[in-house]
């Protein structure tokens, strides 16, 4: 029985014949993926400064005079939507998912390459078209990252007239790019699997990134209409979103429009969103835990339906974030009911990471301990998400700093433990080189206990209703004086987690040259991107003929077997088993057609 | 094999992959593309999908004024629209008879009919142009009601979709007359495969047309009671 289309044509690949279309014009998926991660890199350190220097206002308010209100919301707006958008989408599936991809399922580049390169480009063009803003008159947008009509394209908003215009030519742009990219990764991991590697026997890692990717082409969409219809609305000054309204005295000419339709477009983008982020982190995860665990992922099958149990609940939870928006009050209902039903999926995944972990071989490395703090910054995230879903819960939590602290945990610093993690485990693939272990250890420990530092206390600022969003909070009846204490210490540990993560790029710069070398298979892992005939893998990656899979990617300590793991491209029959143990497998193996052929 | 056999699969066991069967170079990069054009028909079946959803939750505000219905209203009287309609099943239909040419091998017929479809593609975008410029003439400008506002929105974005397609039509063409010229057999294949794919993306385009249409011809009844059937 025939299922997947699989054929080697190393003679058509794209031949990168000089230096420009080798690293610059490139069409090879290693190099756009590392154009991808830098890039990505560099626009969230720009959205981490940003963080710093709201933090700043909010820990020491009235003593920078260059941080004004209007700044503020600024400064707010461009750091949710870099991070979110131009940072962890663009790195975990443009950056990890180009580089992994094709490693992972043994093709030799993406199915379309060319299209690839153009994603990248037109990523760098929404990112340059972004960060224009920041230099148009009135600046960037301060509507705040949710963009919701109707302030964010009327007269008293910051960057209500440049800076709301490029932002949503930026994101329109940012669309087209992962349309471009994300065609791409679901094509490639449907199309171009190797001999042997079916579904059920690729890495979770693409497992996330595949259901990530189908999630981002039904859900950026929704962006999209919603980004099309607010530039009518500002510039064609049509009423989609815009109700009749009265602004600085003067009647506007909007009659009619729906602010809430834009609510709902958004967020039937925003909540996929998420799980766009999520997925990909998840399965990166499962493997880096199960190859420092020296186990196999456990519950692999249930993993995988989680995943896209997750991907398919993810499009009917989205109104959970408007239950203060003035909708049917009948809908919350249902939309508490979703958002519980999705945890199921989830918390199942939490308990299978734990349970790899259960007597496994634990080696401690620096992209374990990363993974093993995202399960607790996961779980925790995860945990004041429930408070969150329900309504009579969220109404009196809903725009205060519990919420904040609640989307931090559980979509800004866990995925970003497994970018850490991811970074620190395929490092040696990509560069040939091994991260400095001590300056990554004292990186995981300032950056895990710095992150709880920050949000652990945001908790309790939501308890007490500190509202977010607030430039400043004037004198409040019902917020003691130690709230601000506390909103002080708070600033003082993102700074130095901020001034942290100047580390981690030292290292990276510095291990580029100076790092030990690294083996072909440093980690001893088994799946298949660790099996190329070089490290870095070369263009074309498989040398003269393509891998063929003959098991999945999670044969650690098999019983029976000599060998601590075997990788995937090793046929049953090279197995090396153990005296008393090799008979019984072999049974097996003679029943295998690979190897009676 | 289904998907949820499939998934049901035991990787951790031996033995568990069935067969594989290796696609010659032409097979698979036409399933490539084949997918690719699958998934691309996803995403914009969902942008068309969720402005006719917005579309209908606007039409049931008291500011909305359908464009026909009534004998005075400028969609009442729909023929502009039908002779651009049949223009793009035109375009269509000859860029099937140009898939059905380049199988047979049949240069004239190949390019005879994608200078057809080229030419009558390019035709309704003129004439949707007309019926905008038309529309105006009459005061029914882009900001002067939402039903108006729509209709300028999604002739412009099912214009867009065109216009891309023409694009690739374009290269298509002009490989077609390169191949002519050489007259290679192994070309015609690709190009037959090409064109299958432009087809498949035409006919789609026409079928959204279809529905854009029925839905901006319709009356306020109706809109009221699809609004209902939607829960708005």
């Amino acid at each position: 029985m025939s299922y997947t289309a699989i054929a080697d044509q190393p003679d058509e690949l794209h031949d990168p014949g000089s230096f420009i279309t080798r690293y610059i014009w490139s069409q090879d998926h290693k190099v756009i993926a590392i154009q991808y991660a830098v890039t990505a890199i560099m626009v969230g350190l720009v959205a981490l400064m940003l963080s710093g220097l709201m933090r700043l206002q909010l820990g020491f308010p009235d003593t920078f005079d260059f941080i004004t209100p209007s700044s503020y919301l600024q400064f707010v707006t461009m750091h949710g939507m870099i991070m979110v958008i131009y940072l962890l989408t663009a790195l975990l599936l443009g950056g990890f998912g180009n580089y992994l991809i094709p490693l992972m399922i043994g093709a030799r580049d993406m199915v379309f390459p060319y299209l690839n390169m153009l994603s990248f480009w037109m990523y760098l063009l929404s990112v340059i078209v972004l960060m224009s803003s920041f230099f148009v008159s009135g600046g960037p947008t301060g509507a705040g990252w949710t963009l919701y009509p109707p302030q964010a394209i009327l007269e008293g908003t910051p960057g209500y007239d440049g800076g709301i215009l490029l932002m949503l030519i930026s994101l329109a742009i940012f669309i087209i790019a992962f349309t471009m990219g994300g065609l791409n990764y679901v094509t490639t991991i449907i199309q171009a699997r190797t001999h042997g590697m079916t579904l059920m026997r690729m890495p979770l890692s693409i497992w996330g990134i595949f259901v990530a990717t189908i999630l981002g082409l039904l859900a950026f969409p929704a962006l999209l209409v919603s980004a099309i219809m607010m530039l009518f609305d500002k510039l064609l000054g049509t009423s989609f979103f815009m109700p009749a309204i009265v602004s600085l005295g003067e009647t506007l000419e909007y009659s009619g429009g729906s602010p809430v339709l834009f609510q709902h477009l958004f967020w039937f983008f925003g909540h996929p969103e998420v799980y766009i982020v999520a997925l990909p982190a998840f399965g990166m995860v499962s493997d880096v835990l199960s190859v420092h665990a020296r186990k196999n992922i456990f519950g692999y099958r249930m993993m995988v339906w989680a995943i896209v149990a997750i991907g398919g609940l993810s499009f009917i939870v989205w109104a959970h974030h408007m239950y203060v928006s003035g909708m049917n009050p009948v809908f919350g209902f249902f939309f508490a009911t979703t958002t519980l039903i999705i945890a199921v999926p989830t918390a199942l995944k939490v308990y299978n990471w734990v349970l790899t972990l259960w007597r496994g071989n634990i080696r401690l490395t620096v992209p374990m301990l990363f993974a093993i703090g995202f399960i607790f910054t996961f779980t925790h995230g995860g945990l004041t998400g429930l408070f969150l879903g329900n309504v009579v819960i969220d109404l009196p939590l809903s725009d205060t700093y519990f919420v904040v602290a609640h989307f931090h945990m559980v979509m800004g610093v866990s995925p970003i433990m497994v970018l850490f993690a991811a970074i620190y485990h395929w490092f040696p693939l990509v560069t040939g080189r091994m991260l400095h272990t001590g300056m990554g250890k004292f990186h995981f420990w300032m950056t895990f206990l710095g992150t709880y530092a920050i949000y652990l206390p945001m908790h309790y600022l939501g308890f007490l209703g500190v509202p977010r969003r607030y430039f400043s909070m004037g004198s409040t009846d019902f917020i003691p004086e130690s709230a601000q204490s506390l909103n002080a210490s708070i600033t003082v540990s993102a700074l130095i987690v901020g001034v942290v993560q100047l580390i981690f790029i030292y290292n990276i710069i510095w291990s580029l040259r100076n790092g030990k070398k690294a083996p072909a298979n440093p980690w001893e892992a088994s799946s298949l991107e660790w099996q190329t005939p070089q490290v870095p893998p070369a263009h074309g990656n498989w040398g003269p003929t393509l891998p063929e899979v003959h098991r999945w990617a999670y044969d650690y300590c098999v019983p029976g077997s000599v060998e601590d793991f075997t990788p995937q491209n090793v046929p049953i029959s090279q197995t090396n088993m153990s005296e008393g143990e090799g008979e019984g497998i072999s049974d097996h193996e003679l029943t295998d057609k690979d190897d009676k052929q | 094999m289904s998907v949820i056999s499939q998934l049901s699969e035991k990787p951790w066991l031996p033995n568990t992959a069935p067969d594989q069967q290796t696609l010659n170079s032409f097979d698979q990069q036409f399933g490539e593309k084949k997918t690719a054009l699958k998934f691309f028909l996803g995403i914009v079946t969902v942008i068309f999908s969720l402005f006719i959803v917005t579309f209908l939750e606007r039409s049931q505000f008291p500011d909305f004024q359908a464009l026909a219905g009534q004998p005075w209203q400028p969609l009442s009287d729909a023929r502009q629209l039908w002779v651009n309609t049949a223009l793009l099943l035109i375009s269509g239909l000859a860029l099937q008879s140009a898939a059905v040419g380049a199988r047979k091998n049949k240069t004239l017929c190949t390019l005879l009919s994608l200078g057809i479809a080229v030419l009558f593609s390019l035709q309704f975008l003129l004439a949707q142009l007309w019926v905008w410029q038309d529309l105006a003439a009459l005061g029914y400008f882009v900001a002067s009601n939402p039903a108006n506002s729509y209709f300028y929105l999604f002739t412009g974005i099912h214009g867009l979709h065109i216009l891309g397609g023409l694009c690739v039509l374009a290269a298509i063409t002009f490989k077609a007359t390169r191949i002519a010229i050489n007259n290679t057999k192994p070309c015609w294949q690709n190009l037959e495969a090409s064109l299958r794919l432009c087809t498949t993306y035409w006919h789609y385009l026409f079928g959204v047309w279809m529905v854009l249409f029925a839905l901006m011809t319709s009356s306020a009844e109706t809109y009221q009671l699809l609004a209902a059937l939607c829960g708005f």
